[in-house]
Order: C-alpha cells, then sequence, then structure tokens
C-alpha cells in the first residue's frame, strides 16, 4: 500500500470518527436500516410473510397481531407483506430517477462548463427557472403534460431532479478545468479531450455522487406524492404512497393501513439524508 | 425619479418576458406530446365518427396551421381569455376563478403559521440542546410525505380525539388542520435557514459590539441578527410558495378541500388540456408577481441594497 493511500485512508478514518458518540450511533442506525430496505427491494420474497396480493375478505380490516404484524387491508390483504414488496417499486424510482438525473446532469453540466458563453448560458438560465420551484411541483406539471402512468411518474421525477446536478457539474468542471493535476496533465502533453475525461469527469462524478446521497429522497418524496394522487402506479400494485391514499378512506376504523406505508417512507428519506449529509461532511472535510 | 422609472420598465418586461415563455412552452409542450386532443377530450369510451371529430377540430381551430393557432392562442391570451375546459364546458378563468378562494384562504394561513412557527423557534430555541432537538424535528418533517403528516393530524386530531371537524368547508375550523399540514413542511424549511442567518449574523464582529453595548440575546436576535436571517429567507419566497402551490394539491386531497389543488388533479386526470395550460400560466404570474414583491422587499430588510440618495436623505433626518 502506498503512503499517499494510506494518508488518504487515515484522513478518512479521522473525518468519520470526529463526529461524538450519539452522531455516530445515528449514521450507523441510518445505514442499518437502509441496509433492511435494499433487502426488502432486492429479494422481498425472503422478508415478506404472504403474497402481498393474495385477498381474503374474511380477514379484512384486521388490526396488528402475529399473523399479520401490520394488521391487513379493506381485501384482507397483509399490510405487512404489502410494504416489503412496496420497496422495490416505491426506493427503486428513488433510485432510478436520480440514477438518471445524474448521469444526465453530468453530461450536460460538464459540457456546459467547457461550451461557448451563450450555450452556457442559456442552460443555465433555464436550471436557475427551475431550480426555483420544489421538485415536486416540477414533476407534477412535467406528468400534466405528459399524462398520468407509472413510466411518465418516473420521467417527471427524472427532470425534477436534473437540475441540481446540472448547476453543481457545471461549477465542479469550472473549478477542476483549472486545478493543479489538470494542469499538469496538460503541461505533460496530455491532449486536451483525453485530459478532460480522464481528470476532470471523475472528479464531477464524485461530488454528484455524495449529492445524489441526498436527492434520492427527495426523489422518494416526488415519487411517493404522485402515486397517492393516483397518477402513478395502480391497484392493486404495492407501492407505498397508493396504500397511504388507500388507507385515508378507512382511517376511522383502520389506522394501520396509512400509518405504516408512512413510517416507511419517511425512515427511507430521513437515512438516506443522514448518509448523505454525512458523506458531504467527509467530503468537505477531505477538500480542506 | 429616472432610475426608479427605468427599473419599474425592467420589471415589467420580465414580467411581460416570463409570462410569454410560459405561454409559449405550454402551447408547445402539448403539441409536442403524441395523442390527438379531440380522441383525448372524448374520452377512450366514445363511438364517435371521424366526421363529427373533423367537426369538434375545426370548431377548436386545431385543423389550421400551427403558427397561426400559436398567433390567434396569444390573441385570445392577451384578451384574458384561456379558452374553454374540455370536461367542464365552461371558461377556464371561471373555472379556476370560483376555486382560487379556497386555495388563497388555505395557503395564506398555512404562511401565517409557518413564518409564525420559524420565527417562534428562531427566537426561542437558543441553546445547544434545544437546537438539536429542533434540527431533528425539522429533519424529519423534511423527510415525511406532506399527505402522510396530513393522515396522522386527521386520525389523531380529528378522528381519534375529536378536536377539529373531519371535513366539508362551511365550518370554518375545518381549515386548521389542512393549514397546519400544509405549514410544516414550510416552516422547517424556514426555520432551517433563519437559523442559518442568525448563526452566521452572530458569528460577525459586530454581534459582539453590540452584546457589548449589553444587549441580551433576545434584543441582539430581534433587532440586528434577525434581519440578516430574513434576507436569507426571503431569497426562498418563491420556492416556499411553490411548495405551498404544490402541497395544496395533496393537502386538498387528503382533507377533500374543494380548491384549485383538486381542479389540477382532475385537470390532470381527465387531460383537460385548456385548464392545464391555465393553471401554467396561473402559476407563472403567482411566481413572477412574488419575486416582483420580493425584490421590493429587499432594501426595506438590507439597508446597503438603497439607492444611494435615499440613504443619504436616511441620515440627515
Amino acid at each position: 500500500m502506498s503512503v499517499s493511500a494510506r494518508a488518504d485512508i487515515d484522513r478518512r478514518v479521522r473525518v468519520s470518527s470526529r463526529g461524538t458518540g450519539p452522531r455516530r450511533a445515528l449514521l450507523w442506525a441510518a445505514l442499518a436500516i437502509l441496509a433492511v430496505v435494499a433487502v426488502m427491494a432486492l429479494f422481498p420474497q425472503l422478508v415478506a410473510t404472504q403474497d402481498p396480493l393474495r385477498t381474503d375478505v374474511r380477514a379484512a380490516l384486521e388490526p396488528p397481531s402475529a399473523a399479520h404484524l401490520f394488521g391487513t387491508d379493506q381485501s384482507g390483504r397483509d399490510v405487512f407483506s404489502r410494504v416489503v414488496h412496496g420497496a422495490g417499486r416505491s426506493v427503486g424510482i428513488g433510485l432510478l430517477a436520480t440514477a438518471l438525473a445524474l448521469v444526465i446532469g453530468l453530461v450536460v453540466g460538464t459540457l456546459s462548463g467547457i461550451a461557448p458563453r451563450a450555450v452556457d448560458a442559456t442552460v443555465m438560465r433555464v436550471t436557475d427557472v427551475l431550480l426555483a420551484f420544489p421538485e415536486f411541483l416540477v414533476a407534477l406539471v412535467v406528468v400534466a403534460i405528459l399524462g398520468p402512468g407509472p413510466t411518465n411518474v418516473a420521467i417527471a421525477v427524472t427532470i425534477a431532479a436534473v437540475p441540481v446536478y446540472v448547476r453543481l457539474a457545471r461549477v465542479q468542471t469550472r473549478s477542476l478545468s483549472l486545478a493543479e493535476h489538470v494542469e499538469a496533465a496538460r503541461i505533460l502533453g496530455v491532449p486536451a479531450m483525453r485530459a478532460f475525461v480522464r481528470h476532470v469527469v471523475p472528479g464531477v462524478l464524485g461530488s454528484l455522487s455524495v449529492l445524489a446521497t441526498i436527492g434520492i429522497g427527495s426523489s422518494i418524496l416526488a415519487a411517493a406524492g404522485l402515486s397517492f394522487l393516483g397518477l402513478g402506479p395502480t391497484e392493486p400494485s404495492p407501492e407505498w404512497g397508493l396504500m397511504l391514499s388507500g388507507g385515508r378512506n378507512v382511517l376511522v376504523t383502520a389506522w394501520w393501513i396509512a400509518v405504516f406505508p408512512g413510517v416507511a417512507i419517511t425512515l427511507t428519506v430521513v437515512s438516506a439524508t443522514i448518509v448523505g449529509r454525512s458523506l458531504r461532511a467527509g467530503a468537505e472535510g477531505r477538500a480542506r | 425619479m429616472k432610475p426608479l422609472l427605468s427599473r419599474i420598465a425592467g420589471l415589467a418586461a420580465s414580467v411581460i418576458i416570463v409570462l410569454w415563455g410560459a405561454a409559449t412552452l405550454a402551447f408547445l409542450a402539448f403539441r409536442v406530446i403524441p395523442g390527438d386532443p379531440v380522441s383525448v377530450m372524448l374520452g377512450p369510451q366514445a363511438q364517435v365518427s371521424e366526421a363529427v371529430k373533423d367537426g369538434i377540430r375545426a370548431e377548436l381551430g386545431l385543423d389550421r396551421p400551427p403558427l397561426e393557432q400559436y398567433f390567434s392562442y396569444l390573441g385570445q391570451l392577451l384578451q384574458g381569455n384561456l379558452g374553454e375546459s374540455y370536461q367542464l364546458r365552461m371558461p377556464v378563468t371561471e373555472v379556476i376563478g370560483r376555486q382560487l378562494g379556497a386555495t388563497v384562504q388555505l395557503t395564506a394561513l398555512a404562511l401565517v403559521i409557518a413564518v409564525v412557527l420559524a420565527l417562534a423557534v428562531a427566537l426561542f430555541a437558543r441553546g445547544r440542546v434545544s437546537r438539536g432537538v429542533v434540527a431533528g424535528i425539522e429533519l424529519v418533517v423534511l423527510s415525511s410525505p406532506v399527505f402522510w403528516i396530513g393522515i396522522l393530524l386527521l386520525s389523531v386530531f380529528a378522528f381519534g380525539l375529536g378536536w377539529f371537524p373531519v371535513s366539508g368547508t362551511r365550518n370554518p375550523a375545518t381549515i386548521i388542520l389542512p393549514a397546519v399540514t400544509l405549514a410544516l413542511p414550510v416552516a422547517a424549511l424556514l426555520g432551517q435557514v433563519l437559523r442559518d442567518g442568525i448563526e452566521a449574523a452572530e458569528r460577525q464582529p459586530w454581534a459582539t459590539t453590540v452584546r457589548a453595548r449589553g444587549a441580551g440575546q433576545v434584543r441582539l436576535t430581534a433587532h440586528h441578527t434577525l434581519r440578516h436571517g430574513a434576507a436569507g429567507a426571503l431569497t426562498l419566497a418563491a420556492y416556499l410558495v411553490g411548495s405551498l402551490l404544490g402541497g395544496a394539491v395533496l393537502v386538498e386531497t387528503v382533507f377533500a378541500r374543494p380548491g384549485l389543488g383538486r381542479v389540477t388533479l382532475s385537470a390532470i386526470t381527465d387531460r383537460d388540456l385548456p385548464v392545464i395550460t391555465g393553471i401554467i400560466l396561473f402559476s407563472a404570474l403567482v411566481f413572477v408577481v412574488v419575486n416582483l414583491i420580493v425584490e421590493l422587499l429587499y432594501p426595506v430588510l438590507d439597508p446597503r441594497l438603497r439607492p444611494i440618495d435615499a440613504r443619504v436623505r436616511e441620515v440627515r433626518t
């Protein structure tokens, strides 16, 4: 192991252990929750106790019990299994939108950073306008134009997430193009294009990934809001936002249907935000 | 007087440009997306011959060249005519006008609650522990779907404790739970920005000077640092109004309240394009007006932004 790599690890360890006791405990709790959510999303059948789509009218609206951990809904479906199976769809759309937005943001932002001034100014103007609105509102307008449906919801949430990444990628490209190691590569005779791809783009990608960890949360929230309104997946798909809208109508008799999917959304988003913030603090510490 | 006039002219020009841009984008967007507006308008079940469809197309002017359609659309807009709703068969301005009141009441009350909450927290959560607790609550509120907060408040305070009526508009108390729901995320965001601004101002040398003159913590905040925090919060004004509008769609659905949000949602599900266009244009107008107010408020909050001669006059008096 080279000295510089060891120093790097050393610095990273120091940064991550810099937080006080409770803060570290919180970070570990957030990572644990995200791990559970990931298992639920990838292997729902391992966690779920029943088929999320199997209806049983005789067991409708039963409160939480040993047989049905989170109770049952109007059609007697097991709410726990539906929450578990919903993870794939609800978190998946957030992940997919964030990943796509990151790639689009990386391409548009880095190119805008080296593009002629007129192109750069136009791109920045458009992102400025989009950034002035909350993601949910932008996504809602896009769905209003494209029409409802799961695919259009995914497109809308992606478009709503893109501007932040474009903005950051452009700023990072500008500052990294002037950084010492890129300058050094240029002096050593590395062609401009190669220096850009090998030495600027990876650095930009690093900053964007940190931002993406926080962005996943807001994309999940925007997607859940659209499905709650009935603009995304339709019954009987298990999806957290959609389950909440079903639970809204039986709130008087069955609180559990509307509580557990909401807890799942909030816990996932809080955890993603905590991990993202800690990554960002680490990245800032390393930059200093 | 001249700089003021040219400033007003500049602001008016930017208002017109933004509205024209929004109108053009809405026009283009609906021509780019696939699908025949007439089939969409009639619904999938409709058994209508092509001849009848052509008749409707001619009536709506959809058979004319795009450029001609665009100019007649702009001309209509200039006269304040947003067209007619496909589904409701009435002018879009009337559809929006009828529901506007309910949403304005809801969002205005929510904004007041949010500002009061954020100010109270900024002024009174001073210690390290209380700031930590507040930051934690803000994180959870901002990470929860606003419609879920509404569902929880509804089940606890309306269904559980019975303190508030569940829905309906006759009873004025029905507005309280929706307004609080809508206010919570806004308050959390506003609180974060205010606190950041206040803390940054407290680290400035002049804050020490104020303290040295014997001013207490509350006086320092209320008379000095809050101004800095508020200037930061003002830059977010358009964003906050946006989250009130977006939140209104969700909150009105949760609480089954009439309003613009419900109109928007049914227009989206029914593909009622004139209503959607109208609402997009209306939101653009709100956005522009909010930004104008912010422009005018900045110099009030931050004396450094006032024109020189006004500052001189202030010193003389």
